[in-house]
């Protein structure tokens, strides 16, 4: 890393100041800027899910905020800190005031591991992937610790599907990230980019036949970690009120509210890290030219990345307003009884994959510039599937008109 | 709660070891999914619904009553409060009665009869469009909501050009019409039925096919036939369950015998007859039904006087009973009324359709999941102006 914040720490505070100086030093110096960028990715999120939404649904969506309605969520902010701290009756009040901020810091935890360039990211840990898979799991913790502090029986409710939703959602999660992790050899951010640069079919998603079936595996399942339609059973708007977050007001509601925004960043980069390239255009001549030098290439690698993950983050969103929620037997059946063993197969396939045919392109510096038999198997394969996909989906509509039987004369 | 409430041993396989601690919910009168101030009392093991009972009455406001010291049209006002979703069906049910006061020698003039067909049809379409447009919010799709209320908006605005009001028409008077419907107006309504049946296929497209909304829907609140007419559910509840029964038909009252128009009956397509989806999807045919009907009322329309000169504007129904029915939206839309001869009606009595449809709630839901719950009450699809009158 050679943006070092022990240099700027010391720099600052001189280089005998004491550990727990520097320890505030460091944290500060990250944390400063990555609550603004949480913060920001919340408000662009927010804002793109209302406009998003609104013109899948003919509206226009805020417009008198701002150009566009660009500053409604700042708007919203205001008002939320204006408004009053509830706190219901009969309710723990300890847990209750604990449950957001233990929502929110496993999120903002997660930002430290997620990298915006080659250079640009806060700890590099060699156990990176490890590392997010566990501090993941913290939100659903603050979820469902609200949920029980509410005292109220649909917040209840919200907390135990959502506990039920993460025994579900994690093993599925969990093998997609194992099957990476056989593919790449390493769990470490930045160097599983490295071995993605070149051309798109270097892409971990298409490294071998089985690894588009992980990135669904880790599509859906990521869906579920951040409770968004058709998995947003916790929070069930038409079935539990508010689910989890009902007795939440004022603050304590937006930081929930961020907290989700930014767990949908959090999944959203991580699927650009894990599948598709992460910082990389995938054009191999622009990757060189764009990173001339090392300062530039930060800049670039960041724009891409961030570029990519907001697809992911549309996609979302996109589902989001299309689909109807599934119901919880629904989802527990898809999780534990058809993507574990999918998973299963896919990560023992891969990896003997990994092991029969080694991939060339992981090698250093050796970026062939046409597609190795395992790129052209898992392009093919991700065609497959999304005509496969498109195919199935038009025939479940075909089968269900309400035009099909009667003999109408219209 | 009853007590003949639950055999829980149907639903957990295992037996009792499943079981775990009761808890009370009680839902509504204010939350989303009760489509109003309906409260329903849930007795829950976790997700599982072992019992449920509907609490109605929230809004009731003596409808019976009003209507018993107000003068005859007055009364008509109050209908629209009924059903307010189709208060045109309402305004006509009623109109039906008082008409059938005077005998069969007060004629409807054509011309209006075709009015009110084609005001009833049209409205009918406007309460299924949100009827389907809720249910796919109650599953949890948004979307289809803002595209139903698209088209029934555009209802909405030719029902205000033809009588000044979007939602409380009363259009419909003993007699005839209110206001006569311009030619101008009839052709907004048959470019309305060119542009609305293509948006039919887009919600097929969008929530019928939609295998996670079939999975949802399909095998939920399985209502039987029998168990269906035992309770005297009507309209797309009973249709639902696979009885071919719609008063249009079977006993058809204004003109409704010249128009040529199919009932659609749950058949079970993706789960048991008269199912969630069953229901829904009679009542997304119904929406194709109820346009065919517009088409050809709107093609043989013929001119004239929109209202009997046989009533006065100072209604006074002859001595007399008589009750009448009508198809509504949400079923058979029943009311009795009797005169002593007075501006005043001496007695009104109204059948209300979701009334009894909803009655059956318990039987249908109990082992059923939460979510589920929410379904069947969709799909149910209760207005509670007219459960509690």
């Amino acid at each position: 890393m050679n943006m070092d914040s022990g240099t700027l720490v010391e720099w600052v505070l001189g280089s005998d100041a004491g550990f727990w100086w520097r320890l505030a030093g460091v944290a500060t110096a990250w944390a400063l800027p990555i609550t603004l960028w949480v913060s920001l990715v919340g408000l662009i999120s927010i804002w793109l899910e209302r406009k998003i939404s609104a013109h899948i649904q003919c509206r226009l969506g805020p417009m008198e905020v701002g150009p566009h309605g660009a500053l409604q969520t700042i708007a919203d902010g205001v008002k939320l800190l204006a408004k009053e701290d509830l706190i219901p009756e009969g309710a723990d009040r300890m847990l209750f005031a604990l449950a957001p901020i233990l929502a929110f810091a496993g999120t903002f935890v997660s930002f430290a591991v997620i990298p915006f360039g080659p250079d640009l990211i806060i700890s590099d840990l060699d156990t990176g992937l490890y590392f997010l898979a566990a501090i993941g799991s913290l939100e659903a913790i603050g979820v469902i610790a609200a949920g029980w502090a509410s005292n109220n029986k649909w917040a209840l409710f919200g907390s135990v599907r959502a506990a039920t939703q993460v025994v579900s959602y994690e093993i599925p999660l969990g093998l997609a990230f194992v099957t990476v992790a056989a593919v790449a050899g390493t769990l470490s951010m930045t160097e599983m980019v490295e071995q993605q640069s070149g051309m798109f079919w270097n892409w971990y998603m298409f490294r071998n036949p089985f690894m588009p079936i992980a990135f669904i595996l880790y599509y859906i399942a990521s869906l579920a970690e951040c409770k968004r339609a058709p998995f947003d059973l916790p929070e069930a708007e038409s079935e539990l009120v508010s689910g989890f977050h009902t007795e939440y007001s004022g603050m304590r509601f937006a930081i929930f509210f961020l907290a989700e925004y930014a767990a949908m960043y959090v999944v959203s980069a991580l699927a650009v890290v894990l599948f598709l390239g992460g910082w990389y255009t995938g054009i191999a001549p622009l990757d060189q030219a764009l990173s001339a030098s090392p300062l530039w290439g930060n800049v670039v690698g960041a724009l891409v990345i961030i570029t990519k993950s907001f697809v992911l983050i549309f996609v979302q969103m996109w589902l989001r307003w299309t689909l109807p929620r599934i119901r919880l037997d629904q989802m527990m059946h898809l999780c534990l009884k058809v993507m574990v063993p999918i998973g299963m197969f896919v990560l023992v396939l891969a990896a003997l994959w990994q092991a029969l045919l080694p991939y060339e392109g992981a090698v250093a510096n050796h970026k062939p510039l046409f597609p190795a038999v395992g790129s052209i198997a898992g392009l093919a394969i991700f065609v497959l599937l999304t005509v496969g996909a498109w195919i199935w989906v038009r025939n479940t509509i075909r089968a269900t008109t309400s035009f099909k039987s009667a003999n109408y004369r219209i | 709660m009853s007590s003949e409430a639950t055999s829980t041993a149907a639903l957990a396989p295992g037996g009792a070891d499943l079981r775990t601690e009761e808890m009370l919910l009680n839902m509504g009168p204010q939350h989303p999914a009760t489509h109003g101030v309906l409260r329903v009392m849930v007795r829950t093991d976790g997700e599982m619904v072992l019992d449920c009972e509907p609490h109605v009455g929230y809004l009731h406001r003596c409808f019976e009553k009003h209507c018993e010291n107000v003068t005859t049209l007055q009364a008509v006002l109050y209908t629209d409060r009924l059903d307010y979703l189709t208060a045109m069906g309402n305004n006509w049910g009623f109109c039906m009665a008082v008409e059938k006061l005077y005998g069969p020698e007060l004629v409807i003039p054509e011309r209006a009869q075709y009015i009110r067909v084609i005001c009833q049809e049209l409205n009918r379409i406007a309460s299924h469009l949100l009827a389907i447009g809720t249910y796919g919010m109650d599953v949890g799709a948004i979307t289809p909501f803002l595209y139903c209320f698209r088209e029934r908006e555009k209802i909405l605005t030719i029902f205000e050009h033809i009588c000044g009001q979007r939602l409380n028409y009363n259009y419909i008077r003993p007699g005839g019409v209110a206001y006569d419907v311009d030619d101008a107006m009839l052709a907004l309504i048959g470019d309305f039925c060119s542009y609305f049946l293509p948006k039919i296929d887009e919600y097929d497209d969008l929530l019928s096919g939609n295998d996670i909304f079939v999975k949802r829907t399909a095998n939920v609140g399985v209502l039987s036939a029998k168990l269906a007419i035992d309770y005297g559910c009507t309209g797309p509840v009973l249709r639902g369950s696979g009885v071919p029964r719609d008063l249009r038909k079977d006993k058809p009252y204004g003109i409704y015998e010249r128009f040529e128009f199919d009932v659609p009956v749950g058949s079970g397509e993706h789960g048991t007859v008269g199912d969630c989806f069953d229901r829904y999807m009679v009542r997304v045919r119904e929406m194709r039904e109820s346009t065919r009907i517009v088409r050809q009322a709107l093609k043989s329309i013929p001119g004239g006087e929109i209202r009997s000169a046989k009533i006065k504007a100072k209604i006074r129904p002859p001595k007399g009973e008589a009750f009448t029915r009508i198809e509504n939206s949400r079923g058979d839309l029943g009311f009795y009324v009797v005169s002593d001869g007075k501006e005043v009606l001496y007695r009104v009595k109204c059948r209300a359709p979701s009334f009894h449809n909803i009655s059956v709630l318990p039987e249908i839901s109990r082992g059923s999941m939460l979510a589920d719950l929410i379904a069947i009450i969709g799909s149910l699809d209760i207005v509670l102006g007219e459960v509690d009158r």
